[in-house]
């Protein structure tokens, strides 16, 4: 466990001083940029506007540092060889995968609850005061965490075999794919023969992120379904398992260059 | 057994698992799902302002909202669902993202139009549909054919099916019988052959499934209608000769009016009343039928041909 | 029992696009190395000292046959807390300071909390880097990054030591000390396993030596008894320039200073030289013979066709 860890918060070291979390200004600038063109709009929907707008920023800036960090995290250090002084010490590469994971993951959660503090306190800039609705923002974030976590899950695999061009390009196409999950399952159903079955497999093992996706939901003050959150958390940590495991097993076979 | 074996050992072990359970979770979760709220299944409820978001792939997109139309229907078409809320605002989408997608026109001509349970009774907004297709696609005569179809059947505006069969001649490459159908509305509206002929065409010329197995439908309910005015001529024939009602089939049959009992398409004998009337036995499955019913339909009087 | 020990370990990869030929990095080794030697693992460039290396460190995975070290399997992971392993180049995280560095790799290494701290800062100055402990490795010279790299090898006290061309790219400075550390760790009873292309290192500190030629291993044992076996040369000093195209054509290497001039030639062919020069009629100075250095023993070896493998023990 202590080696896990070790492994983990080296990693999550690594991007801070990639100054990765500079991005948090940018995520800064845009709301305050979006506050600036709130006049213009009427007071009925500002509401909405900031948590369409905020909730996506949080979901698309997680997303690409996922994927950008994420495809590097093996790949890399296979490339500069920097492996060679970590796997001849006592640590078991499959240890070594979980902490890069665990790692990455706590970075984008870091991330995360600093935009979620810079999001609500615009919201409260704006309506003065929370409301009841506002705790369902909470649980959009949390599943946009959850889609972090598979998102990186899925780039941690690639980064095992691929190179980093390649990874970025699957780990995007997956991304988009998976936005569309549902749609697909139902492509799926309206075919025939040897496609049905091809579409079907491809259905079930794209990443599912359409129901993680409730920000249009949370912005109408919609709540959700206790069970949406019980079954989004279980898939989510089932996927990411999954995804583990294929890195694990790529990388316990793996000749280093 | 080595620590590497074991390790991958129990890696793929674990992975199978999680794949199992991430497929059983994403069932429950689509079944979660099935009754999204409207906002969610649009996702952006103005079609104008999804078309400048996606970025120019609007294709793809009206592709996807295409499917969740047809899945849409047939989701609410199965459990006999009178209401079909969602049907018309996909298809505006799906159409103002991509205008040339003519099977989307063609779909709501015929399932927004028709009344519940088979379609969303809405036969304007089935007009305001096609109509836009026929601006987008002024070459595709079909078009004008789906826009007849509706002023014919649902609305039964008479003129307004010829005018539209009419400008649907003048297209180049339109099918002779256009011509013909124009005038057919005309002279000949509310004719049980007029209607065959459109709704054969419709299910010879289609390559959407569920708009074939609907023409299907029509086809046999006139037939059925027919199958019961020519049994009722027969049983009031009967009448005439012998002064009274006949009390069963079998003496339809020893009379020499029938070679044997008459069933219907569902291959269930049809009934005879003490009157004289024949009735479909069991209506529910027979959609669409005019005739044989126990209340006959309140019939619209066809407007005068000009 | 035997620090390390390679039964016919072997490496071999697929080239081409379709993968279809075999290339041999690592021929099948037999090799043997006793607690508290210090080994030198000799040859040229692209030998396969490298590769015997990532094989033994558990990097890439041998073709055929197995090692063990301390009596352990390579796979095995509670043996990789008792090694310690130097590679060919600094390879490390530039963004951490050489203190951040070993702090990770202590805790790596299984090295308890509390011990840390006072282990990383007793490697710091042991190789000399406790100034530039907190500098970014980025911003390190090589030497100072061969210095980090040092002190990562031993920082944990493993029993065996590892080295992938230590001296190399260092200046005679930095390799003297290298040599110290060397002589250092034996003395505290480590087995320390080096490569090196440098034979004059080798010779100074090794025990034994083997000799590794394409992936073969030519020669082991040790130093003097391999390079009693190599021919011997004597040296004749004598006047007279007409000598040298005489003995050149027996095989000799001759250099002239002024009038005099030096050759050094197979001892077999000592009687011939002698007869040469008397009848062109050289002035004789001196005969001496040429104690053999490991580099003649090692272009010997290399010189020869495959298969031959001189054991001394």
């Amino acid at each position: 466990m202590n080696r896990i860890s070790a492994v983990a918060f080296n990693t999550f070291r690594e991007a801070v001083r990639d100054h990765v979390l500079y991005n948090l200004i940018f995520f800064a600038l845009l709301l305050v940029g979006a506050a600036l063109l709130f006049g213009q709009i009427s007071i009925g929907i500002q509401r909405i506007v900031l948590v369409n707008l905020g909730l996506t920023a949080i979901s698309v800036f997680g997303v690409v540092i996922a994927i950008f960090i994420g495809i590097g995290l093996v790949s890399k250090e296979m490339e500069k060889k920097t492996l060679y002084t970590i796997l001849s010490r006592p640590v078991r590469r499959w240890e070594f995968i979980v902490g890069k994971f665990g790692g990455l993951a706590w970075t984008l959660v870091v991330n995360t609850l600093c935009m979620a503090i810079g999001f609500f306190a615009a919201l409260l800039l704006l309506a003065r005061h929370f409301e009841r609705a506002d705790s369902w923002l909470v649980v959009a974030i949390y599943f946009i965490i959850l889609e972090f976590v598979v998102v990186t899950a899925l780039a941690l695999l690639f980064s095992t075999f691929s190179s980093p061009v390649l990874s970025a390009v699957m780990a995007l196409a997956l991304f988009v794919i998976g936005t569309f999950a549902e749609d697909l399952r139902a492509f799926a159903a309206m075919s025939h023969g040897a496609t049905r079955v091809f579409a079907t497999l491809a259905a079930y093992v794209v990443p599912n992120f359409a129901s993680l996706n409730v920000i249009s939901s949370v912005a109408h003050g919609q709540p959700i379904a206790a069970s949406l959150i019980l079954y989004n958390t279980v898939y989510s940590m089932f996927y990411a398992a999954a995804a583990l495991c294929g890195a694990i097993l790529v990388f316990e076979y793996r000749n280093l260059k | 057994m080595t620590a590497r074996k074991s390790t991958v050992l129990i890696t793929a072990i674990v992975l199978a698992a999680s794949l199992a359970g991430a497929s059983l979770t994403v069932r429950r979760l689509d079944h979660l799902r099935a009754g999204a709220t409207a906002e969610e299944a649009l996702y952006v409820p103005s079609p104008k302002i999804l078309r400048r978001m996606t970025l120019g792939y609007n294709g793809l997109l009206a592709d996807i909202y295409w499917t969740r139309a047809v899945q849409y229907f047939g989701v609410h078409h199965y459990v006999r669902s009178r209401r079909y809320k969602l049907l018309e605002p996909l298809l505006d989408i799906t159409t103002t993202l991509d205008p040339h997608l003519v099977v989307a026109y063609e779909f709501g001509a015929v399932f927004l139009a028709q009344k519940p349970p088979e379609g969303a009774g809405d036969p304007d907004a089935a007009v305001r549909l096609v109509e836009r297709g026929v601006r987008e696609n002024p070459s595709e005569w079909r078009l004008y054919y789906n826009l007849g179809f509706i002023h014919y059947f649902e609305r039964h505006d008479y003129s307004a099916a010829a005018d539209a069969f009419e400008r649907g001649s003048r297209v180049p490459g339109a099918l002779s019988w256009m011509k013909v159908m124009a005038a057919q509305m005309s002279q000949h509206a509310g004719n049980l052959q007029t209607a065959r002929f459109l709704w054969s065409s419709l299910y010879e010329t289609t390559d959407n499934d569920d708009i074939r197995v609907n023409a299907a439908k029509h086809l046999r309910a006139l037939q059925v209608d027919e199958e019961v005015s020519v049994l009722e001529k027969l049983v009031t024939g009967f009448h005439e000769r012998t002064g009274r009602w006949p009390a069963n089939w079998a003496e339809m049959v020893a009379g020499g009016y029938l070679r044997g009992v008459p069933l219907d398409p569902t291959r269930r004998p049809y009934q005879l009343t003490p009157g004289g009337r024949v009735l479909v036995q069991v209506p529910e499955d027979l959609p669409f039928i005019t005739k044989g019913l126990v209340e006959e339909p309140s019939q619209q009087q066809p407007s005068e041909s000009k | 029992m035997p620090a390390i020990e390679t039964f016919a370990l072997e490496k071999s990869y697929s080239i081409g696009f379709w993968r279809k030929r075999r290339v041999a990095g690592l021929k099948p080794l037999n090799l043997s190395v006793e607690a508290g030697e210090v080994f030198g693992y000799l040859g040229p460039n692209g030998a396969g000292k490298t590769t015997t290396l990532k094989l033994l460190m558990g990097l890439i995975f041998p073709s055929g046959g197995s090692a063990r070290i301390l009596g352990m399997e390579i796979a095995d992971p509670r043996m990789k807390s008792l090694i310690g392993f130097l590679p060919e180049q600094p390879y490390f995280y530039d963004y951490l300071t050489a203190a951040e560095l070993l702090e990770y790799y202590a805790q790596l290494s299984g090295v308890p909390g509390r011990e840390r701290t006072r282990r990383v800062e007793q490697m710091l100055a042991r190789v000399g880097m406790s100034q530039s402990a907190r500098t970014q490795l980025r911003k390190l010279s090589k030497g100072m990054l061969q210095r980090v790299g040092i002190a990562q090898a031993i920082l944990h006290d493993p029993k065996v030591v590892f080295l992938d061309e230590p001296m190399s790219g260092l200046d005679p400075l930095g390799r003297r000390e290298v040599r110290d550390l060397i002589q250092t760790l034996k003395d505290e009873g480590k087995t320390v396993f080096f490569s090196t292309h440098i034979l004059s290192d080798a010779e100074a500190l090794c025990d034994r030596v083997a000799i590794l030629h394409r992936g073969e291993l030519r020669g082991v044992g040790a130093v003097d008894e391999l390079t009693a076996r190599t021919q011997s040369r004597i040296e004749i000093l004598f006047h007279g320039l007409e000598g040298i195209t005489l003995l050149s054509a027996l095989g000799a290497e001759c250099h002239a200073t002024g009038e005099t001039v030096q050759a050094i030639i197979a001892e077999s062919r000592q009687d011939e030289a002698l007869d040469a020069l008397r009848r062109q009629g050289a002035r004789l100075i001196s005969l001496t013979p040429v104690r053999a250095t490991l580099e003649d023993y090692f272009i010997e070896r290399l010189g020869e066709k495959t298969g031959k493998v001189e054991v001394a023990r």
